[in-house]
């Protein structure tokens, strides 16, 4: 490397004096001069770089490559009142999770850790950049990606070891929701459960929050709110297909979800399911329909803005995923602005987000693979679980047991009623934290002020009747998933067929104009320049 | 081994440029645009992209779109630019920074502080959203609008127009024989920096809640459904339209020049 590195400083020097002499400013001299610097400047830090990759390698430092989405994990630094100060003891964000598991993992394991934590903003942007080639070793995506990624057979299947729950360090299993662990060992793709490639991390339900001081709850207590003429431009949707889709779907088959045959069906979990799930031609063309008339009837597709615009009151009402809406009630209450949530009546969206190994990323390296089921039970803690909550709003699948009662005492803590509380209601959580153990289940009930019903406890731990009309969204096939989004853009095109006869006319006339333009100036062109040859 | 150095090398650095930053990507562009997901060639993506009426109509929103910014941008660019090249205020180039400066903030900054006073007086933005874009591009491309077109009208020289004058022709008429066509160079290079620019730029009216696509939303729907080829034969029909462009003014600004040169 050094020798040819002096070689070409050698040839540069000498040509650099010729050319000197063969009178090139001396200027440029010294631009070429800088150029070849430049060039060996980079060739230098590449060579250093590959120096480096070698040597951490021999050391006994682990690379944990962790890809997370934006804003989704407690970085720290809370003010001092900050601190949550439960029953068991205070609970306070020092520096970021990431960095204080490389100290717990020192602590337990005996094995040193460097994570190198990255963030993504949506499934779909993390997917290509695998696809692209960047390497991670632990990434959170949703569940539909979760599924997309397993059967395309990206990821690694959690140890058997991290399942057991006789083990103390495996605080994710030890502690996830009776709930959650239910779902995901229920849920398949291609005879594959769930549980056996993803660790749970967040989890929420879709809904509308809207203002009750302008919105009836009725009006809102179905998906068809979105394309209500009483809430004219003053309605939002998610710019994202499978939200749309999904509401659309609640919206066009309200009738049947609703009736009385088809609730009280014992198969109605799995029924549901499929009919939420429905991508057949005649269904899709259905949702194109209503989601036509959504788009003449909304006030935006938004990415981001609703929370904000639900704030500020450009908008009544918008479709709100409940992690977002705890967020944008948070926000409206600064201001005395007092929202709502709503969990239409039809059906509504349980999603997840959870923790998944990648193939590419672990390669077979068994201590990889165990800092990376390490972290996620890191993060399992309850105390940490309560980080994460209280920092990003969103609701944790870890609901606590032997190893703390953090997250139980934080939902007290934020939620409880005051003693002098005129208004309360009892609100029970029992299906989340203690599943299907009835003696446990007295512990579970909540009272809390009655507003708190249909507000910010409502979005963030709905209660057992919303969760019985909830489903998940499955990951369509390439042919679905082609139809859907051919189906959202005709939604979001201009469609040139409903072009009116003036803008025919306008296109026509500026063709024709064009083309007139064009020929006249040729024709003056050529008729100039002939000209001036003449007078030469 | 002897290599010999020469001014020609000097380029190498802005060759490797290209050849990464211009090269590769449109070598890329125009596979995936004549292939299908399996990787066969197919000319199925360009006949798609004509044969549906969302796509084409698409194309027609945004070309009237982006015709209308331009013509509603041209016709208050060319007045300041000329007033302003024309005036013998010293301070000129003081105001001409002011007219520039919006460009130096960050443009989704104004438009989020455009979407609040439009808010004010409109009430609910989502009733015009075709006439909210206008205006939002028109504020976001004036600049540029005005800029090159200042630039060649203060280029111009003053002696045709004195010797017009000198001849019997009134303002309007100096105006209209002289000055107009000498400045067709410079509204050329500002629509050119206005028309395609406005036919992409998709961020303007997401941020002032129009949900129609434009070309550039179309592309990004097309990446973010994985479907890499339509999205690259749409980016490419852009690019053929840009090449168009360029090809027919180059035209018209060689015939001003000839015309400049006539009248000499």
């Amino acid at each position: 490397m050094k020798q040819a590195k002096g070689g070409r400083l050698e040839t540069g020097m000498k040509k650099a004096s010729k050319n000197r002499q063969t009178g090139l400013p001396h200027r440029v001299t010294c631009l070429g001069a800088l150029g070849l610097a430049f060039l060996m400047f980079v060739g230098a830090i590449y060579g250093t770089g590959v120096h480096i990759d070698a040597k951490s390698t021999k050391e006994d430092v682990i690379t944990l490559r962790v890809c997370n989405w934006e804003e989704y994990m407690d970085l720290g630094d809370w003010d001092e009142e900050e601190t949550i100060d439960l029953e068991s003891g205070d609970i306070y964000g020092e520096r970021a999770l990431y960095q204080e598991f490389e100290d717990w993992y020192y602590e337990h394991y005996g094995k040193r850790v460097k994570v190198e934590y990255s963030c993504f903003g949506t499934n779909e942007e993390l997917y290509n950049m695998l696809t692209l080639g960047d390497e991670f070793d632990l990434v959170c995506p949703s569940e539909y990606m979760i599924m997309k990624l397993l059967a395309e057979d990206w990821l690694v299947p959690y140890s058997e070891d991290f399942y057991d729950e006789s083990n103390p360090a495996n605080y994710y299993i030890r502690n996830v929701s009776p709930y959650i662990r239910n779902v995901f060992e229920t849920n398949e793709i291609g005879g594959i459960y769930w549980n056996q490639y993803a660790a749970g991390y967040m989890w929420g339900i879709t809904g509308l929050l809207y203002n009750p001081e302008e919105v009836s709850e009725e009006q809102v207590s179905t998906w068809a709110a979105l394309s209500d003429p009483e809430l004219f431009r003053q309605v939002t949707i998610k710019d994202n297909v499978r939200d749309a889709f999904f509401a659309a779907v609640g919206a066009v088959k309200s009738k049947e979800l609703t009736s009385q045959a088809f609730v009280s069906d014992p198969d109605y979990p799995e029924h549901l399911a499929d009919e939420m799930n429905d991508v057949s031609a005649e269904n899709i063309a259905r949702v194109l329909d209503y989601l036509q008339d959504v788009k003449d009837n909304v006030y935006s597709f938004e990415t981001d803005s609703g929370k904000a615009d639900m704030v500020t009151g450009k908008v009544l009402a918008n479709l709100q995923w409940s992690g977002d809406a705890v967020y944008a009630m948070d926000q409206a209450e600064e201001d005395e602005l007092y929202l709502n949530f709503s969990v239409p009546k039809e059906c509504t969206n349980l999603w997840f987000d959870g923790w998944v190994m990648l193939k590419n990323g672990i390669a077979g390296d068994a201590d990889k693979q165990q800092a990376a089921e390490a972290f996620v039970n890191f993060l399992s803690i309850p105390e940490n679980a309560v980080r994460n909550m209280y920092y990003i709003g969103y609701t944790s699948v870890i609901a606590g047991g032997e190893d703390g009662d953090e997250v139980w005492e934080y939902l007290d803590w934020t939620y409880g009623a005051e003693e002098e509380e005129e208004e309360i209601a009892t609100y029970d959580v029992s299906y989340f934290f203690a599943g299907g153990q009835p003696e446990a289940e007295e512990t579970y009930l909540l009272t809390v002020p009655e507003e708190q019903t249909r507000r910010q406890l409502y979005a963030q731990y709905p209660q057992e009747e919303v969760m019985e009309r909830s489903a998940i969204m499955r990951y369509f096939d390439a042919e679905a998933n082609a139809a859907i989004n051919q189906m959202w853009i005709s939604v979001r095109c201009y469609n040139i067929l409903d072009m009116p006869t003036w803008g025919w006319i306008l296109v026509v006339l500026a063709v024709f104009a064009i083309t007139v333009f064009l020929i006249y100036s040729r024709r003056e062109r050529s008729y100039e320049i002939k000209e001036k040859k003449q007078s030469i | 081994m002897k290599v010999t150095f020469s001014r020609r090398q000097l380029a190498i650095p802005y060759v490797i440029y290209l050849l990464i930053f211009v090269v590769a990507p449109l070598v890329v562009i125009v596979s995936y645009a004549f292939t299908n997901g399996d990787g066969r060639p197919t000319l199925q993506n360009l006949i798609g992209f004509f044969t549906n009426p969302n796509t084409l109509g698409t194309l027609v929103y945004s070309l009237l779109l982006a015709l209308v910014t331009t013509v509603i941008c041209l016709l208050i660019a060319y007045p300041v630019a000329f007033v302003l090249s024309q005036s013998k205020w010293k301070a000129r180039s003081v105001v001409v920074m002011l007219f520039v400066m919006p460009m130096w903030i960050n443009f989704t900054l104004r438009i989020t502080a455009l979407k609040e006073i439009l808010t004010a007086i409109e009430g609910n933005l989502a009733f015009h959203p075709f006439f909210n874009s206008v205006i939002g591009m028109t504020y976001d491309f004036l600049p540029f609008m005005i800029l090159p077109i200042y630039t060649q009208l203060t280029r111009l020289d003053h002696s045709l127009v004195e010797a017009a004058a000198d001849l019997g022709a009134n303002p309007v008429q100096t105006f209209l024989r002289i000055t107009l066509p000498l400045s067709v160079p410079g509204i050329i290079s500002a629509v050119s920096m206005v028309f395609l620019p406005a036919m992409t730029n998709y961020v303007v009216l997401d941020m002032l809640y129009n949900s129609t696509y434009i070309m550039g939303s179309l592309i990004g729907s097309y990446f973010s459904a994985y479907d890499w080829h339509g999205g690259s034969m749409i980016s490419l029909l852009m690019l053929l339209m840009i090449c168009l462009f360029t090809l027919v003014t180059r035209g018209t600004e060689e015939s001003a020049q000839v015309r400049g040169g006539t009248i000499v």
